[in-house]
């Protein structure tokens, strides 16, 4: 096993590039040919992160395993330094699964203007990006990453996005790397206060300093990170990003993209600068219901499929972001099921989205209608999905919240009781809202009659065999998840408790 | 999971041997769903064999179990670990099968059998058959896994699970927007006393460490946890009593409800579902006993309710109105008894009730099944047409009114009696409160039922067509529900029925029934509901005082009846309509104008300012500095290439912002 020992992690995460690379030399014009190779290196990735589910310890998920730390730009004291542990092999696992499923899911539709070996590159790229932000533990080599994901993106939504596409495409770009900009301060600040002048994550962990300086360079990881979750007030690139992306570009955006966020505060920011987070905790607790709240509010107000479902991902997200800001076990430990959960089931409602544009050629609720009584396997699905969203226990989209708002209740590092109470309720809101319009777009959506325009049916035809190898994994994990929590619970609770130790 | 633990529960008595596999009764209907909702429409009977087959046997197994109990097997408790963050949550999986749960299984599982086997005939024409069956099945295993919960999380995952199967149902017939709707309001009102429940649960776990309940109630009546913390956890829980079992102010989803096909009425909305609020007070009895004032505000809050739901059936003309008031009202009967400290008394009222209860609303079925109509303004004179619906419908309406022998005389009377021993022996205001209340709700309860009896049976037919008796798969559930009606009162017989020895409060010895039963008190209340059928015959029948009600010196009250007392309204128009477009458009509009006016603000600021840049570069400065120009041009250039969108520039900016930040910091 000492070859998976050393090169697992590595491979989960240049494969993919290296599939992009050899799709260039691919004509473009068999585009079999470059679906059944894009698929492949998606594939091979997935085979190289399950290697490292079957190779990982869980005994000591809170040591960094499969490690390497070869020096890289000795300089600078950037090293590769990469590795696996309890809080990122959920993700790294995710976001392989995810990719993949997008790959077979673009066999059945490149959306248009076609040009599949491009998009087919694409995607593998931005799964180099996303993967490798999961096992960095440079921050040098963890910026590289998390910046490298920003350049497929913004292609993906400026050439095959909607009609809005190009403000779209940039207003993604700059706002993310305006907040980019902030993080890259707050390493750079890190390093030079670091003895060592190490860019190394875990010889930064607990780094001290006074209390201003923690605090100034929690404030900048905190804007680089608050604008990739998103979090309110950062979050207007999201819906515009979501509704002008293709189908595969919402459902990574939304189902791993936005966990770089969240996984950044859990990696770095909190371990880093331990005591800056309790001084934050309470704001960031604060703007995380005001996300949940103010996320399902915007969503009574959509007219759009899509957009709805993207500002259903700002409370969600919400929800991740309070139980960090708990800094309890419970609450950290609650926030990684549901960036798990949230990926595989909002990662679902995106492909439903755009398989029904594909279908309806709109995504105007007020046009839609009677979907369960026209494609009943389709509406079906799609109602299982909005349920799930929707936080039913005996489904994956529990136990995040739950966690959640039980950290909440008592939160850890003597954060206030009061306050967190208060946010509790606040999140107890959130999600009667949230199933108030979850059930409200299955009314309007999937039951009713059909409208006439579509009662003729003409290719508007159930789910099909491909959509059911891409979502069949999903659709499985989401009840898996709801009844067997240990699944990811019991790889992240080693991990987290480690984390928790750090806060006073 | 595979660490089996197995604790010792009652270790005084030996375990039987169906009560270990007592896990299997909540599974098969589970596995059921299953494999209807996959492969219904090949298996035989579009499904319904398998849901059938599936719930005898569980039928069975719960009998036998029960039988166990009874013949002297202990209580059973298994658990596995279901996750464990090791310092500071552990939750297990397990369950716990004593006799509240005994009783509760063998309720559910009769009722659901009941009802598949009616719905073979009442759903045969219906497009979504094999659906309507599969959830069913979804529904019986929720339920059952609710009752056999060990503990609240778990038992909050059956609770939730209940919940979705209800909207499943209540929006079967979800072509009709009023029944979706219908679906939407049982949830999100429900779901607003499960957040309440919820919290509920974190409060009892925070307090005692553990969400197991036996334990939790064991560290109640110890006193190891108590004091405020421990009523506000017991409110919270009741908050989400309220909400499933419909009370005030909650109540309102369960006449909605009634767009549901009528047998799941039967089992969801009457005899099983709606009483987990009760289950789940009964269950966690002893710590709403330690919780200061929780149980006088359940008392009170049941009283209120009883008389609200009971005014308001008394108004209606859909005959499933009627029985779903009725419903909160009697669910509100139970409430009040454990409020008052009457555990024994609550439960065997839930049995007895799930049994009539189910049989009016399956007999509902049955008249709306052959009239085509829910409105009792379409029916009349129909006992001369169906006459096993008309003989079993009256002796659910007589059990319900509370006449001797039938079930419903002996649990309500209990009730009441142990409402007027908690009062004499001056323990509680609210004990009084209930009393009345209950006294008079008997009385309203009878009338009621006349009237619905009445307008359905007696004089002459208002509908269209020719009413025919229902087949022989719906008749024969109702006799078995009449029968049960008629018998199982008598399991709570004052002194030597047996329930009193099957149900006692956990940790309590001598709990059971009151010892101070007197005759007195069965003859009075008998009267009064003997009372109240004669002035519904006379009011409704005779129609002896000809007025109208509308219009006579009450009017205003019955108007106000009729429209509910304004409570839908309040919620719908007060609350729901305003966050759902004005709050929700307020918040989009600060979203689209505030929040990203600053975003594009920013955006174009940038553009102009470079732009202003660019022009000054190229007018004022270009003309007298040439050497100062090209730093500025330089900057208007790139500020220019920011809203380009060219990717390629963005490096350019990322490395000169870097630039920028690292002399910053190297310099402070």
């Amino acid at each position: 096993m000492s070859w998976v020992e050393d090169w697992a992690v590595t491979v989960a995460t240049f494969l993919p590039l290296v599939g992009a690379i050899v799709l260039l030399f691919l004509p473009s014009a068999r585009e079999g040919l470059v679906k059944l190779v894009g698929s492949l290196f998606a594939g091979g990735t997935l085979l190289a992160a399950l290697a490292v589910v079957v190779a990982f310890d869980y005994g000591h998920s809170d040591r960094i395993q499969l490690g390497v730390n070869e020096r890289w730009i000795p300089q600078i004291g950037a090293n590769y330094h990469v590795g696996v542990d309890g809080l990122s092999l959920p993700l790294l696992v995710l976001s392989a699964l995810v990719c993949f499923l997008c790959t077979i899911y673009l066999w059945w539709h490149v959306p248009a203007p076609g040009k599949a070996k491009a998009l087919f590159a694409l995607v593998l790229l931005l799964e180099t990006g996303m993967n490798g932000s999961f096992i960095a533990l440079d921050l040098v080599l963890f910026f590289i990453f998390f910046e490298l994901v920003l350049v497929p993106m913004y292609f993906m939504i400026g050439i095959w996005g909607g009609p809005r596409r190009e403000y779209a495409a940039v207003k993604f770009f700059l706002y993310t790397l305006f907040g980019s900009i902030f993080l890259l301060l707050g390493f750079l600040a890190l390093w030079l206060q670091s003895g060592s002048q190490t860019f190394d994550m875990l010889a930064l962990r607990d780094s001290g300093g006074s209390e201003l300086f923690q605090n100034v360079v929690f404030l900048g990881l905190f804007i680089g990170f608050a604008v990739k979750v998103p979090m309110w007030p950062f979050h207007t690139w999201l819906p515009d990003a979501h509704t002008e992306a293709p189908t595969v570009g919402s459902v990574l955006l939304a189902a791993i993209l936005l966990k770089l966020g969240t996984y950044g505060f859990i990696r770095i920011a909190l371990p880093i600068l331990p005591d800056a987070a309790v001084t934050f905790a309470p704001l960031i607790g604060i703007l995380a219901v005001i996300s949940i709240i103010y996320g399902s509010l915007c969503c009574f107000a959509q007219t759009d499929l899509k957009r709805l479902i993207a500002f259903s991902s700002v409370g969600h997200m919400g929800f991740v972001m309070l139980g960090i800001s708990t800094l309890t076990d419970r609450g950290i430990n609650g926030a990684i099921f549901g960036m798990v959960a949230h990926g595989l089931i909002t990662g679902m409602l995106f492909f439903l989205a755009g398989s029904m544009h594909e279908r309806y050629h709109t995504r105007e609720i007020s046009a839609l209608g009677g979907v369960l009584q026209q494609i009943p396997k389709f509406g079906s699905v799609f109602a299982y999905a909005a349920i799930a969203s929707l936080g039913l226990p005996g489904l994956a989209g529990f136990w995040g919240e739950m966690l959640a708002l039980l950290g909440s209740y008592q939160p850890g590092a003597g954060l206030s009781e009061e306050l967190f109470r208060v946010l509790m309720v606040g999140g107890g809101i959130g999600t009667v809202l949230t199933a108030g319009y979850l059930l409200w777009t299955i009314q309007r959506v999937n039951l009713g009659r059909v409208p006439e325009k579509f009662a003729a049916g003409t290719g508007i035809s159930d789910v099909h065999g491909l959509e059911w190898v891409a979502w069949a994994p999903l659709l499985v994990l989401i009840v898996v998840g709801g009844f067997y929590p240990n699944l990811v619970l019991g790889v992240t609770s080693d991990a987290v408790r480690d984390l928790v130790g750090l806060f006073g | 999971m595979n660490d089996t633990l197995l604790l010792a529960a009652e270790a005084a008595t030996k375990e039987g041997f169906f009560t270990q596999y007592m896990w299997l009764v909540p599974l098969l209907p589970f596995l059921s769903f299953l494999a209807i909702a996959f492969f219904g429409r090949r298996l035989p009977g579009k499904g319904h064999s398998v849901g059938i087959a599936a719930i005898v046997i569980a039928w069975v197994l719960s009998m036998l179990g029960f039988i166990e109990l009874a013949s002297g097997n202990a209580a059973v408790q298994k658990l596995w670990t279901w996750f464990d963050l090791e310092a500071s949550l552990e939750l297990s999986f397990g369950m716990h099968f004593d006799f509240l749960a005994g009783i509760m299984f063998v309720v559910v599982t009769t009722i659901s059998m009941l009802v598949q086997i009616y719905s073979t005939g009442y759903m045969h024409d219906d497009k979504r058959y094999t659906w309507f069956y599969a959830v069913l099945s979804l529904f019986t295993a929720s339920m059952l896994f609710l009752v056999i919960a060990n503990n609240l999380m778990m038992m909050f995952v059956g609770w939730e699970g209940v919940g979705i199967c209800s909207y499943l149902l209540i929006g079967h017939y979800w072509e009709e927007k009023d029944n979706s709707s219908a679906a939407i309001k049982a949830f999100i009102t429900t779901r607003v006393g499960d957040v309440s429940l919820l919290f509920g649960i974190f409060a009892l776990f925070l307090l005692g460490g553990t969400f197991d309940i036996t334990e939790l109630n064991h560290l109640a009546e110890e006193g190891e946890i108590a004091g405020t913390g421990l009523t506000i956890a017991a409110l919270l829980l009741f908050g989400g009593a309220v909400g499933k079992s419909a009370q005030f102010p909650l109540y309102v989803w369960l006449p909605d409800a009634m767009a549901g096909p009528t047998p799941v009425s039967a089992l969801i909305h009457a005899a099983t579902m709606v009483v987990a609020g009760i289950y789940l007070v009964g269950r966690m009895f002893v710590v709403f006993e330690h919780a200061g004032a929780a149980l006088d505000i359940v008392a009170i809050i049941a009283a209120l309710t009883m008389l609200l739901a009971a005014v308001l059936a008394l108004v209606q003309d859909d005959i499933k109105k009627v029985l779903a008031y009725s419903t909160i009202s009697q669910l509100a009967y139970m409430m009040a008894a454990l409020g008052v400290g009457a555990y024994t008394a609550a439960i065997f009222h839930l049995f007895t009730h799930a049994f009539f209860k189910a049989l009016l609303f399956l007999g509902a079925g049955s008249l709306i099944h052959a009239v085509h109509s829910n409105n009792m303004s379409d029916m009349g004179g129909l006992r001369k047409f169906m006459p096993h619906t008309f003989k079993t419908f009256i002796i659910g309406s007589l059990a319900l009114a509370g006449i001797f022998p039938l079930a419903g005389f002996f649990s309500k009377d209990e009730i009441i009696g142990e409402a007027l021993r908690a009062a004499s022996e001056g323990r509680q205001v609210a004990a009084w409160i209930v009393l009345v209340s209950a006294l008079v709700t008997a009385f309203l309860t009878a009338l009621y039922m006349t009237r619905a009896c009445v307008k359905t049976f007696w004089g002459d037919y208002r509908g269209h067509g020719t009413p025919h008796e229902s087949p022989g798969s719906m008749v024969t559930p109702l006799w078995f529900l009449a029968g049960a009606s008629i018998v199982v009162g008598f399991l709570g017989f004052p002194v030597i029925g047996p329930f009193k020895e099957w149900i006692t409060v956990p940790g309590h010895e001598h709990a059971g029934f009151s010892t101070l039963y007197n005759i007195i008190l069965p003859i009075a209340s008998v009267a009064l509901a003997f009372g109240a059928i004669a002035l519904g015959v006379l009011l409704f029948h005779r129609n002896r005082f000809r007025y109208d009600a509308r219009s006579g010196p009450f009017g205003w009250a019955y108007r106000f009846a009729e429209h509910r007392y304004y409570l839908d309204d309040l919620y719908l128009k007060g609350i729901v309509r305003p966050v759902q477009y004005k709050l929700a458009r307020a918040a989009y509009w600060f979203n689209q104008h505030i929040l990203d006016g600053v975003v594009n603000g920013a955006g174009s600021g940038t553009l102009g300012a470079a732009r202003g840049a660019y022009y000054l570069d190229q007018h004022v400065v270009d003309s007298t500095i040439n050497g100062a120009a090209g730093l500025t041009g330089y900057s208007g250039g790139l500020l220019r290439y920011i809203q380009s969108g060219n990717v390629q520039r963005y490096a350019a900016v990322l490395f000169a912002a870097i630039a920028l930040f690292v002399g910053v910091f190297a310099l402070t």
